[in-house]
């Protein structure tokens, strides 16, 4: 539900990084941080514990400039994986206008990845919303480690619609801008 | 937007001047210093009064959570909604009401007020922008179709301008 305001000539689009605990959305947000111009961009919010879980989510908007005469920004924002977590992370899906799904990419966590994605069809489909309608991309992050799943079985059993997928590193920011430009584009796409 | 069923919601300068009207009406009445109104999916809408100094996209942001965060806390407690939710400081106080379920009214104000005086005139104020916001809901969502096709190329051009290494 991206916002266009006509009389401050202003559009938002809110993106939000979903996915299992520790599959590494904090670092893709940490990294857009550092890497794009500082003028462009806000303070990165984290709600977070102590031990630097996200609790709530993070939070970085990121200013496109003005674009045929409407400032046009982008509302990244993560939600926190931890199952328990559940009721933060659909209140942070209201009015989301587009979809990355940062996923784990070791074998042994393939199945918090499938618990994730069946997670993130089910909060949205009770704002009455359809991932399948949304801009919606996929990042296989931490493909750096040594046990990790072949993107193949990943699409498998995560992409049945095989929408574009980006193979990633979020540490050193492999993948990272290409996953953020593919969903950005998708979004800004659904606006014409 | 999408036919996902996640529409996209617009106001143009007539809205604007309405709800500019009644927020400056509420902010003379209840000597408030400013006033935002921010929508639930955390975005600001507009600004009114003295212009804040903080950064108003992580205020909004949060402004938002706080307030989802406490509709889950009124629905675990048997409430239906916290319908209007205040917070206090030493200095700096703000008052935040729930606009028609889309939309979060905050007042910031200090001791220049009383938080009696705030809440009546914030009352009356949420009931005039419900009424000027069920006109801006209810429109059809087709009259609303507004950005050029260049808009789409010139946004893409800029994305990957800002998004590289
Ligand atoms: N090896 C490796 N570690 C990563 C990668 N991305 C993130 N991490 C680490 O995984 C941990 C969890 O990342 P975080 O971004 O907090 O995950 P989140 O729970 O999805 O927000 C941190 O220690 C990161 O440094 C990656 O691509 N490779
Ligand atoms: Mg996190």
């Amino acid at each position: 539900m991206s916002m266009i305001n006509y009389a401050s000539r202003e559009i938002n689009c809110k993106i939000v990084y979903y996915g299992p605990g520790l599959g590494g959305k904090t670092t893709n947000l940490e990294y857009i941080f550092n890497k794009v111009a500082p003028n462009t961009r806000g303070k990165l919010i984290s709600l977070a514990t102590e031990s630097e879980r996200t609790l709530f989510f993070d939070f970085l908007p990121v200013d496109l400039g003005t674009i045929r005469g409407f400032k046009t920004r982008f509302h990244l924002y993560t939600v926190p994986g931890q199952v328990y977590y559940n009721a933060s992370r659909k209140l942070i899906l209201k009015g989301v206008d587009g979809v990355v799904f940062v996923a784990d990419s070791q074998v042994e966590r393939l199945d918090a990845n499938i618990e994730s994605m069946h997670n993130l069809y089910e909060n949205l489909a009770e704002y009455g919303y359809d991932l399948r309608q949304i801009p919606f991309v996929i990042q296989y992050n931490k493909r750096d480690l040594p046990n990790v799943s072949p993107v193949e079985e990943l699409d498998q059993h995560l992409n049945p619609d095989r929408v574009p997928s980006y193979e990633g590193v979020a540490t050193t920011g492999v993948g990272v801008f290409d996953t953020l430009k593919a969903v950005a584009k998708l979004v800004i796409k659904s606006l014409g | 937007m999408t036919p996902g069923g996640a529409p996209s919601w617009s106001f143009g300068p007539a809205d604007s001047k309405k709800i500019e009207e009644v927020l400056d009406t509420l902010l003379y009445e209840s000597n408030a210093r400013c006033a935002l109104l921010v929508d639930r999916t955390g975005q600001l809408v507009v600004t009114v009064g003295e212009q804040p100094d903080f950064d108003s996209a992580a205020f909004a942001s949060l402004t938002a959570a706080d307030f989802s965060a406490n509709d889950q806390l009124a629905s675990l407690i048997g409430e239906e909604e916290f319908s209007s939710l205040f917070h206090q400081g030493r200095s700096e106080s703000m008052y935040l009401a729930d606009v028609g379920k889309r939309l979060i009214l905050v007042v910031l104000f200090n001791k220049q007020t009383t938080l009696g005086l705030v809440r009546i005139k914030i009352r009356n104020a949420v009931s005039d922008l419900n009424k000027a916001f069920e006109e801006v809901f209810g429109r059809e969502r087709g009259e609303a179709r507004p950005l050029e096709r260049d808009f789409v190329n010139e946004a893409e051009d800029e994305i990957d301008r800002l998004f590289r290494e």
